[in-house]
């Protein structure tokens, strides 16, 4: 199969019901993607595919043919955070921090798709979010700061 | 003087003396080079000054000696030792060390003894240094308990100051000026010319001389770093993918591993791979105790072939369902099973027969830990020794384990403790590392990356204990005035030290933990525990104890209160019998301008549980709307004697009251046929976002000693929304999890 994935094209010899997320963990090393709970529920596997948040575990590798991914490494780099990223860092959100690339992945969709979101929004978009640690204060703090500063740039 | 009685206590130094303006310490029994783990593997010209502090010709390592499961302790830890050295946290690197008795964890053996948590009498000392002489003699280098501040915050800054005075006796030699005319801020030594030598060019000569032996921490005033807001070392990399945790690590030549054993917890009777042993990828399937595991490259293909594999599974020892468990309980309320009379104030069975007594009974379910982040290990086995790639809370065990398994010394196990994708007391557990060990034994020279599956992960979960309480209780003249509570639990500590091969002794503090050390005086109050015998095998989970006996508690004074016709507030604060204590009480009452008019449908509930040392009080404000009950806001007072960086102190806790709250509401682990239903996070959620209230933190710093936050804010969560709850609804809400008895918007 062909991907793209941070704008470099891989060429990978894979079955084609090897979930997305594991193409992209076991066969490239990309590992900022992180898997949860292999069956949707808690997004710590969150990537954009064509644009869109998906859940990485639930995309065979065969519908991921000839996409182009972004996982989190390439959403923005601790040199040049994305807008969601440096939010995140303000707002110190993370404990543990293994739900976080989710996230920031989803949350960035959701300023993509909704650049003013309104509590509920925030709280509709981002409860298939799971984060044990309990960081959802910090996490509804810091996409309105996102907001913010994306509506200012 | 309490500073002085601390430090001793904890055998940390001997021959301290208090001296005008701070404390003297005397030697430093660590800086003995056969104490110190850092002293081997030092090069010439490079200086370990103690086991925290190391410096070389272009670097300065601290070791932060507990693991970090998200609570923040690299970075906390680190700015103790920074407090004191004078160095910025951006001008360090930071690891966790390697496992050293040199590290160990007194501050464990504070929990356990019983005296309340302000009583320095000298029985109540005597017994905290005798069991801290326990967890001294096995050099427990462990992580729980929320001790990591409580353990480290007097020798970490005692470590710090070490080193800077040595730096400063090492500039004073090489340049002949006096050390009284030397400065350090930032790294340096500063000469009075303002010339600056770098720690780094100074270690060569700090290597030749002996540590200084005497220092003197700092006031609170002069704190640069303690008690302000900090920026958490590892925030950038979590924010940006960066971050390896151990599930993330690749070892040059490593396979992967998948495991399945029997979900019952007892042996596997036989297995047929026939259909997986030709899947793609795999290359080997070995056994592992009470189970299977396939090798492959990569993991979803090991894990696709183990879930191939027909196995056939023993019985479990415990009852198959849950009738069976909770009957194994409420059978538990005998003498034969009486643990202790932990609080006997008064005479509560002359007070019961003389007035009209008030009876209730709670229950509290499993619950699983299941961090984010799956478990797992790498380990590989050599001829004569072995290397460990996990996160782990007890390091030391994890090197005499993986040494078992691999037939070696344990000194010859080199273990890399990794940031943890949560734990929650999940990995106290030592399963994914002896599974890890048995297929790398079987294939020596070959690092075996094991990952557990979430499903795997869910039935294999070592959950919280189950629990009931049978309160009795009565009020006289508008007051409480008796109470009975005899509570039952399996013991999650007996259960570990089990599973570890110690036999366990003594009464279990936790199955009473945050009931029978209630702050309140009661003319006849009596806590009692009975020790279930062992039903499915449990362990520590946030807050351990007090997660179910805090909830009992607080759940029946909030009865007698009501039937008392008193407000929970007033009557809690007139029942409390410390003044730290009822500070917090007092702050969350203001808080939360206790008594105001809430509005139609709306209604408030308090709980105050003592956990850990840490009083915490927590009011939770709810409406009933048409779809169920909304939880609006959650406002928490806590004292831990001093709040070392407040923004993480306020994550922490409000992550303990979501994790409180959404396992009351929304989980619990249930078995049919020995095995547990709940296999993913569908079927056990804990909180999503949806159903998160705002809440609002308050840290106070009036008591004596410091003390960790990262489990205390999770017991007074569930009885403030339960009795919330009644105050809205009349609904009395007396077993967990809550959503099987009301509905949840």
């Amino acid at each position: 199969m062909q991907l793209t994935v941070n704008g470099k094209a891989h060429d990978i010899d894979v079955e084609d019901d090897m979930p997305l997320l594991w193409v992209l963990r076991d066969e490239l090393g990309i590992t900022g993607v992180k898997y949860g709970c292999g069956i949707a529920q808690c997004g710590a596997c969150t990537v954009h595919m064509d644009g869109v948040a998906v859940r990485s575990c639930q995309v065979a590798a065969a519908s991921a043919d000839g996409a182009d991914v972004v996982t989190i490494e390439g959403l923005g780099t601790p040199d040049a955070m994305h807008v969601v990223q440096a939010a995140w860092v303000e707002h110190q959100v993370a404990q543990c921090g293994y739900c976080q690339s989710g996230q920031i992945m989803q949350a960035a969709t959701l300023l993509d798709t909704n650049p003013d979101p309104s509590d509920e929004d925030i709280d509709l978009v981002m409860s298939g979010n799971l984060c044990r640690c309990g960081t959802y204060p910090r996490i509804r703090a810091a996409i309105k700061t996102a907001a913010t500063n994306l509506k200012e740039a | 003087m309490g500073r002085v009685r601390t430090i001793a206590r904890r055998s940390f130094l001997i021959g301290s003396a208090a001296v005008l303006g701070g404390v003297a310490f005397g030697t430093y029994l660590a800086v003995r080079p056969k104490d110190n783990p850092l002293v081997d593997g030092l090069a010439e010209g490079e200086a370990a000054f103690n086991p925290f502090v190391k410096i070389t010709g272009d670097t300065i390592t601290l070791i932060v000696p507990h693991a970090d499961k998200g609570q923040g302790v690299q970075s906390s830890q680190a700015a103790l030792i920074a407090e004191e050295l004078d160095v910025e946290l951006d001008q360090v690197t930071l690891s966790f060390g390697k496992p050293s008795a040199a590290y160990y964890n007194t501050a464990f053996a504070d929990e356990g003894v019983p005296f309340m948590s302000f009583d320095h009498s000298l029985a109540a000392t005597t017994a905290r240094r005798v069991a801290g002489g326990v967890v001294r003699a096995i050099g427990l280098q462990g992580t729980g308990g929320s001790t990591s501040m409580p353990d480290s915050f007097d020798k970490l800054r005692v470590a710090g100051a070490v080193a800077r005075e040595t730096l400063k006796q090492a500039a004073a030699s090489k340049t002949g000026i006096s050390v009284a005319d030397l400065k350090t801020a930032n790294g340096a030594v500063q000469l009075p010319d303002g010339t600056e030598i770098a720690y780094t060019d100074l270690a060569a000569d700090a290597a030749n001389i002996d540590p200084v032996e005497r220092v003197v921490l700092r006031e609170p005033s002069e704190w640069r770093l303690i008690g302000k807001p900090m920026q958490r070392t590892d925030i950038t990399a979590k924010s940006t993918g960066t971050l390896d945790y151990g599930i993330d690590l690749t070892v040059e030549g490593m396979v992967h591993a998948a495991v399945r054993t029997n979900p019952r917890r007892s042996a596997m009777n036989s297995y047929d791979a026939a259909a997986a042993k030709d899947m793609r990828g795999v290359a080997q399937i070995v056994e592992v105790t009470n189970g299977v595991a396939v090798i492959a490259d990569n993991f979803w293909r090991a894990n696709q072939a183990v879930n191939a594999i027909e196995c056939d599974w023993a019985e479990a020892s415990y009852p198959a369902d849950m009738d069976g468990h909770w009957a194994a309980v409420d059978a538990s309320f005998t003498p034969e099973n009486l643990n202790t009379a932990w609080r006997a104030d008064g005479d509560i069975d002359l007070g019961l027969g003389n007035n009209d007594v008030m009876s209730a009974e709670y229950r509290a379910p499993y619950v699983a830990h299941q961090p984010l982040e799956p478990i797992g290990a790498i380990i590989r086995i050599d001829e004569d020794g072995a290397e460990v790639w996990a996160g782990h809370q007890v390091p030391g065990f994890v090197c005499s384990m993986v040494a078992e398994i691999a037939g070696c010394e344990a000194d010859k196990v080199i273990f890399h403790n990794q940031f943890m994708g949560g734990s929650f007391g999940h990995r106290l557990e030592f399963d994914n590392i002896t599974q890890a060990a048995e297929i790398a034994v079987q294939m020596r020279g070959t690092p075996v990356k094991l990952t557990y599956s979430r499903e795997e992960d869910f039935t294999h979960d070592f959950p919280r204990q189950i629990g009931m309480a049978k309160a009795q209780g009565f009020v006289k003249d508008g007051k409480v005035a008796g109470v009975s509570l005899d509570i039952a639990t399996p013991s999650a500590i007996w259960s570990q030290s089990g599973r570890l091969g110690f036999g366990a002794a003594g009464p279990d503090a936790q199955i009473v933990a945050g009931a029978w050390n209630m702050p309140y005086d009661i003319p006849d109050l009596r806590v009692r525990g009975y020790k279930v015998p062992e039903l499915a095998p449990i362990s520590s989970w946030r807050s351990v104890g007090a997660s179910t006996a805090g909830f009992f508690a607080e759940s029946f004074i909030d009865e007698l209160i009501h039937a008392a016709g008193a407000d929970q507030l007033e009557e809690r604060l007139r029942m409390c019998n410390h003044d730290v204590h009822r500070k917090v009480l007092e702050a969350v009452g203001e808080m939360s301008n206790w008594g105001s008019d809430l509005g139609e449908g709306r209604g408030r509930g308090i709980a105050f549980v003592e956990s850990f040392g840490v009083p915490v009080a927590e009011v939770i404000e709810v409406t009933m709307t048409d779809g169920g009950i909304k939880i609006d806001k959650v406002y928490v007072a806590a004292d831990v004697g001093r709040v070392v960086d407040p923004i993480n102190f306020e994550n922490l806790v409000q992550g303990g009251v979501i994790w409180g709250l959404g396992h009351a509401m929304n989980s619990e682990i249930t078995y049919t046929d020995g095995i547990a239903d709940q296999t993913n996070f569908h079927a056990h959620e804990g909180m999503r976002m949806y159903q998160t209230p705002q809440i609002e933190v308050l840290g106070l710093e009036n008591a004596e000693h410091i003390r960790g936050i990262g489990e205390p804010p999770v017991p007074p969560a569930a009885p403030a929304l339960a009795n919330a709850i009644f105050a809205t609804t009349g609904q009395r809400l007396r077993e967990m999890p809550f959503h099987n008895f009301i509905d949840f918007v």
